[in-house]
C-alpha cells in the first residue's frame, strides 16, 4: 500500500505539515479558523508530529502497519485493519478512550484527543481529493506518499 | 534602543505582521536564522525585532497565512545627492567596528547595464524567420581550441578522411554552464543538485575552488574542475575527473583579491574535500604564487595539460578589468583553450563591498573587446570565450553570444532558481534559504531532488526562448549568431560605447 514516508535528511522542521493536517481535519477547512478557534472549541488536532533532536527532525504519523499493535490492543474494536485499502482505520463511535492503543503503538503515533476521551490518528486523508494534506503542504518534499 | 548601540534603529527593513492573519504558529520563528522573529513567552505571541531582519523573505515565503510583509524601513535621512543613505550607514558601521565592510552576491550599484541598451534583430519579408517548434534548431556548443584550417586525406576507397588532429572539446547541449561556486561557499546538497542537473541537461557545472567531493566523481563528464590560487582539493584524480580544467585567476566580484572561507564553514566533508584541517580558515591568496607572467601561466596550463594527458581543454578565468583584451590575448597565446571572463556584476559568497562595487568593468564591454582583439590578431579560433557575471535572462545570453561569447556561465540565476532573494548576506554562513551555509539545520532546506529539477527547468526555459529568438532572426544554429554583431543595435549609447561594443545605433 502507499504509505506516507518522511525523509529526515530534508525535513526542515517548519511544522507546516501539522498545520495542513489540522486544517484538513477541521470543520471550516480554513487554517486561521482551525488554528485559532476550532482547536479550542472542538479540539481539532494534528495527527502529524514533528520530532526534533539536534539538527535532525522528522515528521511522524501512523504508519498503518501490516500487523498493527494498536488493533491487537484495542478493547472495543474501534481500531481495525481495512483489508481493502490496507489502512488502519479508527471508528470514533466505538472508541472508549482506554488508551491501550497509545501504549501499544511502538512509534508513538497515536495521541489523546485534547478535549474528549478519544484518540487522534492519521487517516491518510482518505477522503481528500489531493491525497494526504501533509504531503501536499511540505515545502521541501520531505514527505512522500509511495509504495515501497 | 534601550541597552543598544545608538545607530541600531537605522536598520534596512521592517517586518509588517497582519494581526488578522497571523495565527502565532511560529513557522517564521523556526525559519529565521537571524532570530528576527521570536516567541514571546510573556505575551504568548510571536514578536519580531526589525533590526535583525536582513530582507531575505524566507518568513514571508513560508508563512502559511501570508501574514508577513517585508518592507524597506520607511525612515529617511535628509535628502543628499552625495551622502546617500548607504554611505551614511557604512560610516556608522565602520565607526563601530573598525572593519572592512563585507558583502555577498553581485554588485547592486547602478553601473550601466549594456544588455538593456542592446536590441535584437528579427526577419521581415526579405528573409524568412524560422519556427523552432517545426524546424530543427541547433544550440549545441563546443568549447575548446579550433584548428586554423582543416586538412583531409583520401582513404583507399577514395573517400575523404580528416587529417587534422582536433583539440579536445567540451560538448554542451545549451550555450550555458553553471558557474564556479565552491563546495564550502555553497553546501553539498546544491553541488549534488548542480551535478545532476548538468548531467540531465548535457551541460557542465564548475566545481569552484573547493575541490570535488568523491561521491560526485560519477558526474565527471559534466564537471569542470577548478584550480585556484589556494589549490584546495587539487590532486591527480581531481584533475582527471572532469570534462575540463579551469585555472581561476580572477573573479568579477572581487578582482585582484583572494578568497576567505571562514573556519566555521569547514565541516568534515568540506575539510576532506578541500584537504584542509577541520575548522581552520581556508584562505586563497590574491595571486597564484606561481604566476607572475604570461610565461608562468603558460607553464601552469601545460602542467595541467600534462597531468590530464591532453584529454581535456584548459580554461583560464579572469575578472573583466581595464586591459582585459590584451590580457586575454596573452592567455590564448599561453595555450588556454577557453578564456572565461567574469564581469563586475558577477556574484560571490563574500567580498569587501568596496571592491565588489568599484573594481572591474561590465562584462558587455569586456566581452566585445576581447572578441574583437582575438579576431584582429587572428587567434580567435584558438580559444572559446565564456562570458560570466550578470546574465539575467535568455535575451542576455543571446546578446552575449552576438557580442562574441561561445557560452555563458550562469550562477546568480541558478541560485535564484532555488530560492535566493539576493539579500547579500552569504558571508554570514546563516543563509535562511539553505544555500550559502553548511549549517546542517539550514543546508537541508535545499533538497537536491527539488533543486536539480528547478535548475533543469530554468535551462529548458531559456533554451526554448533562445531558440525562439534565433528563429526570429532567421538563424537555425547558435553558431550563426556567434560574434554576429549585425544582429544587435544600441539605444541611447554614446559613440564611444558603440565603438567599444562594435554595434550600430538603432535605426542605422
Amino acid at each position: 500500500m502507499k504509505r506516507v514516508y518522511p525523509n529526515k535528511d530534508f525535513c526542515i522542521g517548519c511544522h507546516i505539515c501539522e498545520l495542513a493536517c489540522l486544517t484538513a481535519h477541521s470543520k471550516s477547512k480554513d487554517l486561521i479558523l482551525a488554528y485559532t478557534v476550532e482547536r479550542g472549541q472542538n479540539g481539532v488536532a494534528s495527527s502529524k508530529h514533528v520530532h526534533e533532536g539536534g539538527a535532525t527532525c522528522v515528521a511522524l504519523s501512523c504508519r498503518h502497519c501490516d500487523e498493527p499493535s494498536c488493533v491487537a490492543a484495542c478493547i472495543s474494536g474501534a481500531l481495525q485493519k481495512d483489508p481493502e485499502s490496507g489502512r488502519t482505520i479508527y471508528d470514533r463511535e466505538k472508541c472508549v478512550g482506554c488508551w491501550s492503543c497509545l501504549m501499544a503503538c511502538p512509534f508513538g503515533a497515536i495521541a489523546r484527543h485534547p478535549l474528549e476521551q478519544k484518540i487522534v490518528k492519521c487517516d491518510l486523508c482518505f477522503d481528500r481529493p489531493g491525497g494526504p494534506a501533509c504531503v501536499a503542504a511540505c515545502p521541501n518534499k520531505a514527505l512522500k506518499q509511495e509504495e515501497r | 534602543m534601550l541597552f543598544q548601540p545608538i545607530n541600531r534603529n537605522y536598520h534596512d527593513f521592517s517586518i509588517v505582521r497582519d494581526k488578522d492573519l497571523c495565527i502565532n504558529c511560529k513557522v517564521c520563528v523556526r525559519q529565521c536564522s537571524y532570530e528576527a522573529h521570536f516567541w514571546d513567552e510573556t505575551r504568548q505571541k510571536v514578536m519580531h525585532d526589525n533590526a535583525k531582519c536582513v530582507g531575505c523573505h524566507r518568513c514571508e515565503a513560508l508563512c502559511p497565512t501570508s501574514a508577513l510583509l517585508i518592507q524597506k524601513k520607511r525612515s529617511d535621512f535628509k535628502d543628499n545627492a552625495l551622502w546617500r543613505p548607504e554611505f551614511i550607514k557604512y560610516i556608522y558601521k565602520q565607526a563601530d567596528t573598525g572593519g572592512v565592510l563585507l558583502t555577498g552576491m553581485g554588485s547592486p550599484v547602478n553601473i550601466p547595464i549594456y544588455w538593456d541598451k542592446l536590441l535584437l534583430d528579427a526577419s521581415q519579408v526579405t528573409n524568412p524567420s524560422i519556427d523552432p517548434l517545426r524546424e530543427p534548431m541547433e544550440l549545441k556548443t563546443f568549447l575548446g581550441s579550433k584548428p586554423d584550417k582543416l586538412e583531409f586525406a583520401k582513404t583507399k576507397d577514395g573517400s575523404p578522411k580528416l587529417k587534422t588532429k582536433l583539440a579536445p572539446q567540451i560538448e554542451l547541449n545549451y550555450p550555458l554552464m553553471f558557474s564556479a561556486m565552491s563546495f564550502g561557499s555553497i553546501n553539498f546538497n546544491l553541488h549534488v543538485a548542480m551535478a545532476r542537473a548538468a548531467t540531465e541537461l548535457g551541460i557542465c557545472y564548475n566545481t569552484g575552488e573547493g575541490g570535488l567531493h568523491k561521491s560526485l566523481y560519477e558526474y565527471g563528464k559534466n564537471t569542470i574542475v577548478q584550480v585556484a590560487s589556494g589549490r584546495f582539493g587539487v590532486h591527480r584524480d581531481f584533475l582527471n575527473a572532469g570534462a575540463g580544467i579551469e585555472i581561476k585567476v580572477g573573479q568579477g566580484a572581487k578582482p585582484g583579491i583572494g578568497g576567505h572561507l571562514p573556519g566555521e564553514k569547514i565541516n568534515a566533508m568540506v575539510s576532506e574535500t578541500r584537504m584542509v584541517p577541520l575548522g581552520s580558515d581556508a584562505i586563497s591568496p590574491a595571486p597564484h604564487h606561481d604566476i607572475y607572467s604570461i610565461e608562468d601561466l603558460h607553464q601552469l596550463i601545460y602542467a595541467l595539460k600534462e597531468a590530464s594527458e591532453y584529454r581535456v581543454p584548459v580554461s583560464v578565468k579572469i575578472a573583466a578589468v581595464h586591459n582585459v583584451a590584451a590580457i586575454a590575448s596573452g592567455i590564448v597565446r599561453a595555450g588556454a583553450d577557453i578564456v572565461a571572463i567574469d564581469g563586475i556584476r558577477g556574484g560571490t559568497g563574500a567580498a569587501p563591498g568596496m571592491i565588489r562595487d568599484n573594481v572591474g568593468i561590465p562584462i558587455e564591454l569586456a566581452l566585445a573587446q576581447v572578441d574583437q582583439r582575438l579576431r584582429d590578431e587572428g587567434i580567435r579560433n584558438r580559444a572559446s570565450i565564456v562570458a560570466a557575471g550578470g546574465t539575467r535572462c535568455s535575451a542576455d545570453v543571446v546578446k552575449a553570444i552576438a557580442l562574441g561569447a561561445d557560452a555563458c556561465y550562469i550562477a546568480t540565476s541558478v541560485l535564484l532558481a532555488v530560492g535566493c532573494t539576493l539579500c547579500a548576506k552569504c558571508y554570514t554562513g546563516k543563509c535562511p534559504w539553505g544555500i550559502a551555509t553548511n549549517d546542517a539545520r539550514l543546508a537541508k532546506r535545499q533538497n537536491p531532488d527539488v533543486a536539480a529539477q528547478k535548475m533543469v527547468n530554468l535551462v529548458h526555459a531559456w533554451g526554448h526562448e533562445i531558440e525562439e529568438m534565433l528563429g526570429g532572426m532567421g538563424l537555425n544554429s547558435i553558431e550563426s549568431l556567434r560574434g554576429n554583431r549585425d544582429k544587435l543595435r544600441a539605444v541611447g549609447l554614446s559613440d564611444t560605447e558603440m565603438d567599444i561594443l562594435g554595434v550600430k545605433h538603432a535605426g542605422r
